[in-house]
């Protein structure tokens, strides 16, 4: 059974991307992806005031396996970042969906978000994964 | 640690220099003022801790080491022996050239040697390691298209199975890596390399056979699109075992390659260096190869320097990288000969190949099952990670029990609970055998008692370590008393 929520959209990448309603988004990597990583030991975020690019990396994290970029699905602002991440990065681990959240940006175009995948296409993403 | 057998004011005084030493001349400021937290320990005491240690290094010496990726292998004891010869040994690296010939001409030797092995025109042995010789590479890249004033190129294309040095290394000199996918069958999605391709393409880095342990099929294919976009190949060198004396990357079309003599040609690897990383290039790059180099007039061996070679990328250490690694290989070329360099790659592969299959065989899934194996082969153990909850860790943690050094596991990242395995050209079928039938052992043992396997090692001195908590809680600076 899924546990995928519906409330949010998802890029290929495996970040989830969270419409605030405001005119800015909460991103962070699924649950399918802490899985593959493993138990994350580092999490780099990156600095408020920092311009990103949709598709462009912007973060890392880190497990005992790999370590691996995380992209930015749309273009715009980081106005927030995690920082009890800092210290605590196996909060990824325990709630990706949640309190594992990784940084907030804000957007020029709120649409840009609607070519993202919804649950059952992200769902189905991970099904044709394995 | 040694550390936690000492005990103040205890001494091993046949071992304590016999001269005090002369300080003066060094400014006040820079000496000490309190002793160095020192072990204090008998001379019985060290010798027992290091033998100890020794005694639980799981080595080549003692233990089959099928570490992908790697090359793990068997290096004659005799090219050690003779490279320490006190000539070669004891010769000082400012002596003149006049003092050097023996040295000069082994080095030239050795230079013409990989020229040939590699199909390439011209070798620099400088580099002293894998990563320095990419990093040389990909300078004399950047120095080429600069020369030509294309100064525009900004990208080296690097595929998702390449070791993590080649992104660095394109990086390091002032590249962008991007990232290029591998198809299913293993090799270059070779229509996103089309697609990626363009005005701003310096150069690709591949590794042939790739990280995956295929041979790339259409490279004739990939290095003609890369030159018609302007661009250069560079060749990792990494897996040269594969096909030392039946294929060469200088006829394959690359333009630049670095050769891993520490992998290769005898010089044990792993053990953090020192490596030897020599360069070869095409024509059009040989002006810009790092110096020194060896040059030989029919009489005289001389040191090639600035002076010769004026748009070299210039040295890359204080002399010609670690001669010992380089009188290694050249005397293992010189045993082997051509021959024999033929035989590496024949019986690195038949190896791997034998051991795919049985372990095919033995009911574990290979990654890429319709290739045949270079010199390694990947097997994907995402069939017991999800049935079994027994993962590839567990596995490799659980190899140590039975006296094998794990496989590579985890690399490359593109392919799911993934262990790489190379058993090498210098493994008896007896060992190899060995090997299936410990891996089909274990593999019952997943399906019969997980829970132990995912508990190995049981019989090592230290059983499974958290490397979750090692890594989250880093704590490198120990000293006496913490």
């Amino acid at each position: 059974m899924s546990n995928t929520p519906t409330d949010r959209r998802y890029a290929k990448s495996h970040e989830w991307l969270k419409d605030e309603g405001d005119g800015s988004f909460t991103i962070g990597i699924t649950d399918h992806a802490q899985g593959l990583l493993g138990d994350l030991v580092f999490v780099d975020l990156p600095e408020v005031g920092t311009a990103v690019e949709a598709g462009n990396d912007c973060a890392v994290v880190e497990s005992v396996k790999a370590a691996s970029d995380v992209y930015s699905p749309v273009t715009g602002e980081v106005i927030a970042v995690n920082e009890a991440l800092d210290g605590a990065p196996e909060t990824i681990n325990d709630d990706a969906f949640g309190n594992g959240w990784m940084f907030k940006v804000k957007v020029a175009d709120a649409g840009e978000s609607d070519s993202l995948l919804d649950a059952a296409g992200y769902d189905a993403l991970i099904a044709e994964e394995e | 640690m040694i550390y936690e057998h000492s005990r103040v004011g205890r001494r091993a005084m046949a071992q304590a220099p016999s001269e005090k030493v002369d300080m003066a001349g060094i400014p006040d400021a820079m000496l000490r003022t309190s002793q160095p937290p020192l072990p204090e320990v008998s001379e019985m005491q060290a010798v027992r801790h290091f033998t100890r240690l020794s005694q639980k290094n799981f080595s080549i010496d003692t233990q089959f080491y099928p570490l992908g990726s790697c090359t793990m292998k068997y290096n004659p004891r005799v090219c050690n022996t003779l490279a320490s010869l006190p000539g070669m040994l004891s010769r000082h690296p400012l002596a003149p050239d006049t003092h050097s010939q023996g040295f000069m001409a082994c080095l030239y030797e050795l230079q013409d040697i990989l020229k040939t092995a590699t199909g390439m025109h011209a070798v620099s042995l400088t580099p002293a390691a894998g990563a320095q010789g990419e990093f040389a590479g990909v300078g004399m890249i950047r120095a080429y298209h600069d020369d030509r004033g294309d100064k525009e190129r900004s990208e080296i294309l690097v595929p998702d199975a390449a070791h993590g040095t080649n992104p660095a290394s394109a990086v390091m000199c002032g590249y962008k890596a991007r990232e290029i996918p591998t198809g299913s069958d293993g090799d270059i999605d070779i229509e996103a390399l089309k697609s990626a391709l363009g005005p701003q393409t310096a150069g690709i880095m591949l590794t042939n056979p790739s990280t995956v342990g295929v041979f790339e099929q259409r490279i004739k294919g990939i290095a003609e699109l890369v030159h018609a976009a302007g661009g250069l190949l560079y060749y990792d060198g990494a897996n040269l075992n594969a096909i030392l004396g039946k294929v060469r990357p200088g006829d394959m079309g690359f333009d630049v390659i670095h050769m891993n003599l520490h992998k290769t040609f005898s010089t044990p690897h792993g053990g953090g260096g020192p490596g030897a990383g020599p360069v070869g290039v095409s024509k059009r790059l040989e002006p810009y190869l790092p110096i020194p180099m060896v040059d030989f007039d029919g009489n005289d061996y001389r040191w090639l320097t600035e002076r010769d070679r004026p748009d070299s990328i210039g040295r890359l250490s204080a002399f010609a990288g670690n001669a010992g690694v380089l009188i290694r290989a050249y005397i293992y070329a010189r045993l082997l000969g051509r021959e024999g360099m033929h035989r590496v790659s024949e019986y690195s592969t038949l190896n791997a190949n034998y051991l795919l299959k049985r372990l095919m065989e033995t009911g574990f899934d290979a990654a890429y099952p319709e290739r045949r194996a270079s010199h390694e082969f990947i097997l994907t153990l995402k069939k017991q990670a999800k049935e079994l909850g027994v993962n590839t860790m567990d596995f490799a943690k659980r190899l140590l029990d039975y006296g094998v050094h794990a496989p590579t596991t985890y690399f490359p990242l593109l392919v799911p609970e993934c262990l790489l395995v190379e058993p090498t050209e210098t493994e008896a079928k007896e060992d190899l055998d060995r090997f299936v039938e410990i891996m089909r052992t274990i593999k019952q043992e997943a399906e019969s008692q997980p829970d132990m396997v995912k508990q190995a090692p049981h019989t090592m001195p230290v059983r499974r370590l958290d490397d979750v908590r090692a890594a989250r809680e880093l704590d490198l600076a120990w000293k006496p008393g913490d």
